[in-house]
């Protein structure tokens, strides 16, 4: 099973304050600090552990600067062969559909049977790289995915739904897989793993390389063009309720009733 | 000059940091609270090479070098102290005197399992009259035959008593020399008959931490567990202390960090006069002199480090590093027990536990006191 990850780098604003940069197109990133995407991390997990049970290999793959080496480093420390670092000016201003595209680029002369990417971005949450990936390369994809289980040259997964219903489906491959958190128990890369992934090679690509235009990607090449980012608006629709807990508890169930949303 | 960490040691310390926020900080309350030892998390650690790692893949370690371990101690203390100082005292105490100056043999025997983190190393250096005053070692080792008998009593001995100890090495006196005591290291496996592990002390931090006394009594080891040549053990520890302060600088600093990032959400959140008390400047006076001091114990320490791994003599700057590091951990601990006010003076706050572990770290692996002679003597007076 020969099998490619694709990971993000982002800033971890779980705990931290967030504010808008100058430029209000941005978050102030100066004081955050880093990791692999959440989601990122479980498929790179999902996929050592299919390589470790039926053997193959695992490319690592990110769009990002010099400082996504060690997400990709880290990927590698747990048990990834290769990977191949997408960098190019012309990126700037990507949306998911722009950066699948340079991925697909990417991805579209490697051996593969799986692609994994996260199911979701802790920063822009678009949920949309995988999927269009997958539109782009002309195979099959599921997105959301809590359960793999391989059969030959089938694979059957578990999407997660509502409610925490899986809807199983069966595919063939070469498949997109965008997973879910909590499919797995991502480890911990070992000291002897990092000391490996530090002396590996990870190989840089720019757009000229992928064989893109520079219309095709980066801004000029998404379909959604990021304005600016705004706290968001008290609206005047908002009816605030006041009074003691139990007094506004039953005004909302009212309100609610009374409107048919329950 | 830009001080940088590699990307390796970067990475090191992010590996370290998940695996203490994911594996340690859900148990915190439960260490303090009932004190056991934690074999999980070692065993853990061990896996993934954190039990050792400056010593070579061919004696079973992670071949890391000095700088990368003094990091991991720190993340680790950062969340909770007895993992830290358990792989401390395993590292620099425990290994450190095998790997240094054992043979070939001793290292293939004792210390594979250690670096690999099956077993736990101790050193037994302290007795209850030999702290500061380590000269005035009591215990002996008598050479009958082929054979030491060893006689003494050691305290305060981190790691001698758990299920997964190797044993201990202990300072001997092994005959005189010039009107002085010689002082040997004779490695002790903890099954040798007449090697008495006393119940674990009721201390003020480090609940989970395996430290007890020790006591030999007849206590018969081979000739051959003599660690280095005989008369020469005061000489090996006094390098392996260089290290050790340099990593118990390490603790101190992962400690402060501890507590200032405890005060960072605390002030934001706690409301006084109207205001979160992160707007009055007596608390950002606070901790912007936590941060600064926190940043050069770090950078302290680090230089000490990468003098180690260079080789180089170290002996000064790891006093420094383990003085103003612990007393800095100290200063900072106590800040923010006054910032948390009241409920820093309560058991499930962080803060109150940081206190507690902090005070430890001026008086283990030589006093405040004795770091500023080793220091005055380097100086050249």
């Amino acid at each position: 099973m020969d099998m490619v990850v694709c990971v993000k780098r982002v800033p971890d604003t779980a705990e931290s304050e967030v504010h808008i940069d100058s430029s209000g197109r941005d978050i102030d990133k100066g004081r955050l600090s880093f990791g692999i995407n959440e989601a990122d991390n479980y498929a790179v997990e999902e996929a050592i552990q299919i390589k470790e049970r039926d053997g193959g290999t695992v490319t690592v793959i990110s769009l990002g600067g010099k400082e996504s080496d060690e997400q990709i480093r880290m990927a590698l420390a747990k048990g990834g062969d290769e990977a191949v670092r997408l960098e190019d000016p012309a990126f700037a201003g990507s949306d998911g559909l722009a950066i699948a595209k340079a991925l697909a680029a990417a991805v579209k002369d490697l051996k593969y049977d799986i692609i994994f990417t996260g199911a979701l971005a802790d920063d822009d949450a678009f949920g949309a790289v995988g999927v269009a990936m997958a539109e782009l390369l002309g195979v099959n994809h599921a997105a959301y995915v809590k359960k793999v289980e391989i059969a030959g040259d089938k694979i059957k997964v578990g999407r997660e739904l509502e409610g925490g219903l899986l809807e199983f489906v069966e595919m063939d491959l070469p498949a997109v897989l965008t997973i879910q958190t909590g499919i797995n128990e991502p480890r911990y890369a070992s000291f002897k793993g990092i000391k490996l992934a530090a002396k590996k090679e990870i190989e840089l690509k720019s757009a000229a390389d992928l064989g893109l235009d520079a219309s095709e990607i980066g801004e000029a090449g998404a379909w959604a063009k990021l304005e600016k980012f705004t706290p968001p608006v008290v609206g005047e629709m908002a009816e605030i309720l006041e009074g003691e807990p139990e007094e506004t508890a039953s005004r909302l169930a009212g309100i609610l009733k009374e409107k048919g949303l329950v | 000059m830009l001080f940088e960490l590699a990307e390796e040691e970067r990475l090191f310390r992010s590996m370290v940091r998940d695996f203490a926020e994911g594996e340690i900080r859900p148990k915190v309350d439960e260490l303090w609270e009932k004190g056991e030892f934690p074999y999980g998390i070692i065993e853990k650690m061990g896996e993934l090479g954190i039990m050792g790692i400056p010593w070579p893949e061919r004696y079973g370690g992670s071949g890391g070098d000095y700088l990368s371990y003094v990091i991991a101690v720190e993340e680790l203390a950062r969340v909770e102290s007895t993992c830290a100082i358990t792989l401390e005292a395993h590292i620099s105490l425990g290994s450190s005197p095998l790997y240094y100056f054992g043979t070939e043999e001793q290292k293939q025997e004792i210390l594979v399992p250690l670096a690999r983190g099956e077993k736990l190393a101790a050193f037994g250096l302290t007795e209850p009259e030999a702290g500061s005053d380590a000269g005035n070692t009591k215990t002996t080792a008598v050479l009958d035959g082929d054979e030491w008998v060893i006689n003494g009593t050691k305290c305060f001995i981190t790691n001698a008593g758990t299920d997964i100890s190797a044993g201990v090495t202990v300072t001997a006196v092994t005959g005189q020399d010039d009107g002085k005591s010689a002082i040997s290291n004779i490695f002790v496996p903890k099954d040798t008959p007449g090697y008495n592990i006393a119940p674990k002390y009721k201390k003020m931090g480090w609940h989970a931490s395996d430290t007890r006394e020790l006591s030999f009594s007849d206590c018969r080891v081979p000739a051959s567990n003599i660690i280095g040549k005989q008369g020469e053990g005061f000489c090996q520890f006094l390098y392996c202390l260089d290290g050790g302060r340099i990593a118990i600088a390490g603790l101190a600093i992962g400690n402060a960090q501890g507590c200032l990032e405890e005060c960072m959400k605390y002030v934001k959140e706690r409301v006084q006069f109207g205001k979160p008390i992160a707007s009055f400047q007596a608390i950002r006076f606070k901790l912007a002199d936590m941060a600064t001091q926190i940043e050069l114990a770090r950078n302290l320490a680090y230089k000490a480090a990468a003098l180690r791994d260079a080789g180089k003599p170290h002996t000064k700057e790891a006093a420094m590093a383990k003085l103003f590091a612990s007393e800095m951990c100290m200063a900072a601990a106590t800040q923010a027990v006054q910032i948390f006010g009241g409920y820093g003076f309560m058991d499930e706050y962080p803060v109150s536990r940081f206190f507690r572990d902090a005070k430890i770290l001026e008086i283990g692996e030589g006093t405040s006191e004795i770091q500023r002679i080793v220091i005055a003597r380097e100086l050249g007076i």
